[in-house]
């Protein structure tokens, strides 16, 4: 949904920096203090929560304060099957996403782009979905596919990669609507064929928005239980990590079970996103 | 000279079936909405304008619609108020931490609703903090408040800061400088930001999930009663969303459209 972000309308302007630190810190204090409460402080209990142990009266829901760091083992060893699955479906969504995303996003930032009311219905249309249930949107699929498709590997990757298009069309849309068109005429008048045009000049230019636009949806589909859920396109077969963090914490109240998978979840996510920046050298961006 | 026409063809044939896929479940929702359906919206069983015309006849469903829209609204106020401060303060002023603000603002952006929503049910919990709609409403300001800073952000930076410099030659207090003529130029931003929020919030499922209790959403509305058949009516309330933010996303293209071409006749 975060379109408006990605916006690259404005440019930015040469401001003075200003010296007056208790201004400021007036306007920071409190969405700070927010964050800290409401985002940093949750993180630290997870982790606290993570390495708890069963209470001795052994009620559902009653864990005390331990540093049990065997949970860690016990989790990857209960669930690696869900935790590798949920890599391989965000992995083969995004890039299933992003050979859908790009040619679209092409279409609208260089094909259409000097006709601005086709390049403006045409981005309706992209975030057509943000303005529909995301839930609705994905039980309509359940309808729509023949259903002995539904349950399948294929039917939630399907799922995944339809629900995150947009976040990854609206970035490259950006990245593309910026790049100057002149390059690729100077690759063409040099003797390049389109395909090395493509892979010399443009490719690397819109970089920038092909790294946030995988980023945007991988991260959130390897965290993703809806579309995996029996009640949406998943089936026994196709569990993944948040549908385990999810019944461990609301139905099961195993609370440091899912408190660990978290974390570990989120530790697998920081080491994929780490090294994948580091790779396609887009280090600046963050 | 054949290979060089599909080339050509490739980009607008991936876009055509790109879209069509894009928009096909949205259809889908929309023509459900006229379904003949009784309990379960699953099969086609004939057009009717039952549904339209009473659209709260499901047990539930305008309570959790409702419930959307309030936390929608309060959750947007207050992460449209702290988000424009902090995007202020991140472009205007050079302090120390200053980078470590910008990581604390991304990192939410970029952590599995999952793991946001397991947390903030963690901290609760140990709160001893009753889950409900006010639960609800403080987690989703959390992650509206990094959308809100990243959207006004770029319309800060964009600002010429030259026209406030004038308002202080004309002898304008800050305060004035302020409501006169740095907010009124960040409107079309903070607007912007404050619509963003509102959609994130009202379309979150999996945070609201896990902080909710036994409150309910639209999103979890839908979720829970997907097991048993959602209503028809949840597709007309949400296909009156769907074409509400349609005409107003229009209108305000159509406006942009206009403005440009102004412009560049100028």
């Amino acid at each position: 949904m975060a379109f408006t972000a990605f916006s690259t309308g404005a440019k930015a302007v040469e401001q003075a920096p200003r010296k007056r630190g208790w201004v400021a810190l007036l306007l920071l204090a409190p969405g700070i203090a927010y964050m800290l409460l409401f985002f940093v402080a949750p993180f630290i209990q997870l982790a606290i929560t993570s390495l708890q142990a069963p209470a001795e009266s052994g009620g559902i829901g009653q864990y005390v304060a331990a540093m049990q760091f065997s949970n860690y083992w016990a989790a990857l060893q209960e669930y690696w099957p869900q935790l590798l699955r949920s890599f391989v479906y965000a992995l083969t969504a995004t890039i299933i996403g992003l050979l859908i995303s790009y040619p679209l996003a092409y279409l609208i930032g260089v094909k259409v782009r000097h006709r601005p009311m086709m390049q403006g219905i045409l981005l309706i249309l992209v975030v057509a979905p943000f303005f529909i249930s995301f839930l609705l949107r994905t039980l309509a699929w359940k309808s729509i596919l023949p259903s002995d498709l539904i349950g399948t590997h294929f039917s939630v990757i399907f799922g995944l990669v339809y629900n995150f298009i947009p976040f990854m069309v609206l970035p490259m849309f950006a990245s593309l609507q910026a790049l100057d068109l002149r390059l690729i005429e100077a690759g063409s008048d040099l003797y390049a064929s389109p395909v090395t045009v493509f892979r010399k000049v443009t490719l690397p230019l819109s970089m920038p928005g092909v790294v946030s636009g995988t980023l945007l949806s991988f991260i959130p589909m390897s965290g993703d239980y809806v579309n995996a859920s029996r009640e949406f396109l998943g089936g026994t077969g196709t569990t993944m990590i948040g549908n385990v963090i999810e019944s461990n914490f609301l139905q099961t109240q195993n609370y440091p079970m899912a408190a660990t998978l978290s974390i570990i979840l989120m530790v697998i996510i920081l080491v994929i996103v780490a090294t994948y920046v580091r790779k396609s050298g887009a280090e600046d961006l963050l | 000279m054949k290979n060089f026409s599909l080339g050509k063809a490739f980009v607008p044939v991936v876009g055509a079936i790109a879209l069509i896929y894009l928009l096909l479940p949205i259809a889908h929702v929309i023509v459900f909405s006229f379904n003949d359906a009784g309990r379960n919206n699953i099969i086609w069983r004939g057009f009717t304008l039952d549904n339209w015309q009473n659209p709260c006849g499901a047990p539930q469903v305008c309570t959790a619609f409702g419930n959307s829209i309030l936390v929608g609204v309060v959750a947007t106020v207050i992460a449209t108020v702290l988000g424009t401060m902090i995007a202020i303060a991140l472009v205007r002023y050079r302090f120390r931490g200053r980078s470590t603000v910008s990581l604390l603002l991304f990192t939410p952006m970029a952590t599995p609703e999952v793991v946001l929503g397991a947390g903030l049910a963690a901290q609760f919990l140990l709160a001893g903090v009753e889950k409900g709609i006010g639960t609800v409403i403080l987690a989703h300001t959390m992650f509206c408040v990094s959308y809100v800073v990243v959207a006004v952000k770029a319309r800060v930076a964009s600002l010429n800061p030259a026209i406030e410099e004038a308002g202080r030659d004309l002898y304008a207090s800050p305060a004035q400088v302020f409501w006169r003529i740095t907010l009124p130029m960040l409107t079309p931003g903070i607007i912007g930001a404050a619509l963003l929020s509102f959609a994130l919030s009202f379309d979150d499922f999996i945070i609201t999930n896990f902080n909710a209790g036994t409150a309910t959403t639209f999103p979890k509305f839908i979720y829970v009663s997907a097991l048993k058949g959602v209503p028809a009516q949840a597709n007309v309330l949400a296909s009156i969303v769907f074409v509400g933010a349609l005409l107003l996303v229009i209108i305000v293209q159509v406006i942009n459209i206009n403005k440009q071409k102004r412009l560049s006749r100028a």
